[in-house]
């Protein structure tokens, strides 16, 4: 089979890829050995500081609404960072005191969303905090088996169910100024979290639960969506096992599913994550990037490999793929000329782009644009 | 040594990071609170029943084996693997008459066809369906597959010489379902095949591919299934070098991958040659053969991609076939299982679960409104048939009725 362009790796860097070539009249490809880092995803671009109508605007088209407002947004447990661009339904404060008093509610019997750590960080700006359970009916027969009492099954019940949480949550409410709520909301009804910012008389906060995230998972299906639409074939559950290069021109893969079938393309886009995705892997002796193997910037002396202080910035993190200044692939030093690296397989090399998420939309838009401009 | 015996499983079980990706694709934790959930039930399970067999929990013969947790992992576990494997190492309880009965497709078959019309009448009763609702428990809202009192086999026999005539010659698993209830489809894939100038040739003696052996605790019988059909294979194969086609996704997926990685049947030397008919056909075209089709030809299509299919990653091929049909207005169906999962659906403890499991599908049909949904399996068909009211069509069938005759 053959295509103008072939993804590889369908995650964020990905679909936006995909996207961009799509609009432009390619005919492309994306295939993907499993899901992808957005069900990790906070809902937040931290490294991109200005405001990108272009971004915005490609978001948008797919359904995913983006907001920019310099500041800080709330973390999980209860600390806060940096943010400028995020999904909408993820808040970002000028400041962290964000309310004077702060009602937050919980699931009974939901283990994924720390209640107490996000009260103890929020008094310590200075606001005063309860904490209420709700029980619904709707979520009892979840509560069968506790482990699976995860984000996505309650966020499956709260797009039929979500007006019971408004009405609740104003019968608990006093004099609080803002609600703090787990991030279950608007998975597949995409209005949900609008809807419960106006029914209740405060304001309404998102706070990050365990994965997997549901709005890392919203956005990831509203991507796919449009990138079906717009007529890309996305190959869910395949990987490529090997490329075919010739005088540093790559002329197909071949991937597990379809073994002998090859798919060919005039230009790759290789954006198989990091470590987690597999677009990078290591052993006690070397980092990799398995599918062509291309040339990868890491620390020779391993102990240099990791910080032992846990919470500190790990060197690890910042190994990755080589790539010229138009984003070519490097092997054994040259450019594979029609093979693009994109996304966090990049590592932190290439720091003009940003890193994670916003690195990801800066890479996938940059190496679109090369294949366009060939 | 005891550690590794502890320790470590086949599926890749050590790969599992605990990411729960898995567990938002599953769609019986969606619909039946009872699942434990691809996690638990796969990976998690397995360390705890690795240590003792006390850990197996009956609660994973509510798996629907759809796959849909491995295509998601991002780590390559074989997660369903895991839990059909455990189910057939640890569960002793002997399955019940009923069970034993949806499972042999084939025996059923060979009794019900010569007396097809007694048979297609008397299930169709709705006396026939409470009384087999009430003793074997099997949901009464379900339709009965009919019976064709003519086997594919024998049709094709009969036409054995004039297939000969074909230069190029191919090898046809056609599976109980083409054999007793719908040999139509059979001769649909013989029609599109000569016209591409390729000859159709029975197995010697295939046997059911057994998918529905193993999901109902009888993988003694299916082992036994799948060495008989690989010993055929390699006659094809290797010995007169054919390929060999099926229609159904999910007889190719036993084949191909059941066999050896749940039952332990070696089929390294002819898995290859073992494909979907519209990958075949996708593939002769895509070399430059050529089809006739129809003038003023118009189907609206909405296609449907079965589990089993979705898992080997074939859906592509009979994608593009269809959208290679001139007047065919294509549309791509989200990818979701419809619930049925072979025999599980037919079971009245499964049937609301199965029901639930399949309404996103169903809605989704309903709004695009097709003129036909296209579908490679042969349960699908008969779920969206029965909950929605649309004819289902093999990709296979809508070419033959596109080409000219
Ligand atoms: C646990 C975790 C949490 C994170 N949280 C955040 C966050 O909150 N905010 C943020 O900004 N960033 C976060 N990140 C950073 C994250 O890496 C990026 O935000 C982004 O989602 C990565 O996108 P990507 O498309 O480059 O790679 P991925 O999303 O990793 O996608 C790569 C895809 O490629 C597939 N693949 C790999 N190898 C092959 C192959 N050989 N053939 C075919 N397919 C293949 C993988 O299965 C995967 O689906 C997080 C990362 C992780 C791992
Ligand atoms: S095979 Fe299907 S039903 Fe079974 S655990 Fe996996 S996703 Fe769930
Ligand atoms: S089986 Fe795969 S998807 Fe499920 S938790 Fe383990 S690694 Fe994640």
């Amino acid at each position: 089979m053959r295509f103008d362009t072939v993804i590889i790796g369908g995650g964020l860097t990905g679909m936006l890829a995909g996207i961009t070539l799509q609009k432009a009249g390619q005919k492309t490809a994306i295939i993907s050995t499993g899901q992808n880092a957005l069900h990790f995803f906070s809902g937040s671009f931290e490294s991109i500081k200005e405001p990108s109508q272009r971004i915005v605007e490609l978001f948008a088209e797919a359904g995913v609404r983006l907001h920019y407002s310099p500041g800080v947004r709330l973390l999980p447990l209860g600390t806060f960072k940096e943010s400028a661009l995020a999904l909408e339904d993820v808040d970002i404060f000028p400041t962290p005191k964000f309310a004077r008093k702060v009602l937050i509610v919980n699931f009974s019997g939901y283990h994924d969303f720390f209640t107490s750590f996000l009260a103890d960080g929020l008094e310590k700006q200075g606001m005063t905090c309860r904490l209420r359970f709700l029980s619904l009916p709707e979520l009892e027969t979840l509560q069968q088996s506790p482990s699976e009492m995860r984000s996505v099954q309650i966020a499956r019940v709260m797009d039929r169910v979500w007006e019971k949480v408004v009405q609740e949550v104003r019968v608990l409410l006093k004099d609080e100024d803002a609600v703090v709520l787990p991030q279950v909301f608007g998975l597949q009804d995409t209005s949900v979290p609008g809807r419960i910012r106006q029914g209740i008389p405060a304001h309404v906060v998102f706070a990050g639960t365990l994965p997997p995230s549901v709005p890392g998972i919203r956005t990831l299906i509203l991507l796919k969506q449009r990138y079906q639409l717009l007529g890309g074939t996305y190959l869910m559950g395949d990987e490529v096992i090997r490329a075919h290069t010739h005088e540093g021109v790559v002329h197909s893969v071949a991937t597990r599913n379809l073994d002998n079938h090859y798919i060919e393309a005039a230009n790759f886009i290789l954006s198989t994550g990091g470590y987690f995705s597999k677009g990078l892997i290591s052993n006690p002796f070397q980092v990799l990037e398995p599918v062509f193997g291309l040339d990868v910037e890491y620390k020779e002396d391993r102990n240099q490999w990791y910080n032992p202080t846990f919470k500190e910035d790990q060197p690890y993190m910042h190994f990755g793929v080589k790539a010229d200044e138009n984003l070519h692939a490097l092997k054994d030093g040259k450019p594979l000329e029609n093979l693009f690296v994109a996304g966090s397989i990049l590592g932190g090399n290439r720091p003009e782009f940003g890193f994670a998420a916003g690195q990801c939309i800066k890479t996938a838009l940059f190496a679109a644009d090369q294949i366009l401009k060939k | 040594m005891k550690l590794q015996e502890y320790t470590s499983s086949r599926h890749n079980f050590e790969e599992c990071m605990k990411c729960t990706v898995c567990t938002a694709y599953c769609p019986v934790l969606q619909a039946n609170p009872l699942y434990p959930g691809p996690k638990q039930a796969g990976p998690d399970g397995e360390r705890l029943r690795l240590k003792a067999p006390y850990f197996f929990n009956q609660a994973l013969k509510y798996c629907l084996n759809c796959k849909r947790c491995e295509v998601a992992c991002p780590s390559g576990v074989n997660v369903a693997d895991l839990i059909q494997s455990a189910r057939i190492k640890y569960d002793t309880t002997p399955p019940k008459l009923r069970d034993r009965m949806l499972a042999s497709t084939d025996f059923m078959g060979s009794l019900a066809r010569p007396v097809a019309p007694v048979v297609n009448a008397v299930t169709g009763l709705g006396v026939t369906k409470t009384v087999l609702d009430a003793t074997l428990k099997i949901d009464r809202h379900r339709e009965f597959p009919k019976y064709s009192s003519r086997s594919f086999e024998r049709w094709l026999k009969r036409r054995r010489k004039e297939q000969t005539v074909f230069p190029e010659q191919v090898a046809y698993f056609h599976g109980c379902y083409v054999n007793y209830n719908y040999p139509q489809l059979g001769k649909d894939l013989v029609k599109v095949l000569n016209a591409l100038g390729v000859g159709v040739q029975l197995l010697e003696k295939e046997k059911c591919c057994g998918i529905a052996l193993i999901t109902n605790g009888m993988s003694g019988q299916a082992r036994k299934n799948a060495n008989h059909n690989v010993a055929q294979l390699r006659q094809a194969v290797l010995d007169k070098g054919l390929k060999v086609l099926t229609t159904s996704s999910t007889c190719a997926l036993t084949i191909r991958d059941e066999y050896p990685n749940l039952l332990g049947v070696d089929n390294a030397d002819v898995r290859e040659s073992v494909l979907l008919a519209t990958r075949f056909i996708f593939e002769k075209l895509e070399k430059g053969a050529s089809l006739k089709f129809k003038s003023g030809y118009h189907r609206k299509i909405a296609y449907h991609t079965p589990c089993h299919l979705e898992r080997m990653g074939w859906g592509i091929f009979s994608e593009k076939l269809l959208q290679m049909i001139p007047g065919v207005e294509f549309t791509l169906l989200d990818s979701n299982c419809c619930g049925i999962s072979g025999t599980y659906g037919f079971k009245k403890e499964n049937y609301e679960v199965s029901q639930a499991i399949g309404e996103p599908l169903f809605a989704q049909i309903r709004s695009v409104n097709p003129e036909v949904v296209a579908c490679d399996c042969e349960t699908c068909k008969w779920q969206i048939e029965m909950s929605t009211g649309y004819t289902v069509m093999n990709p296979i069938s809508i070419l033959a009725e596109a080409i000219e005759d």
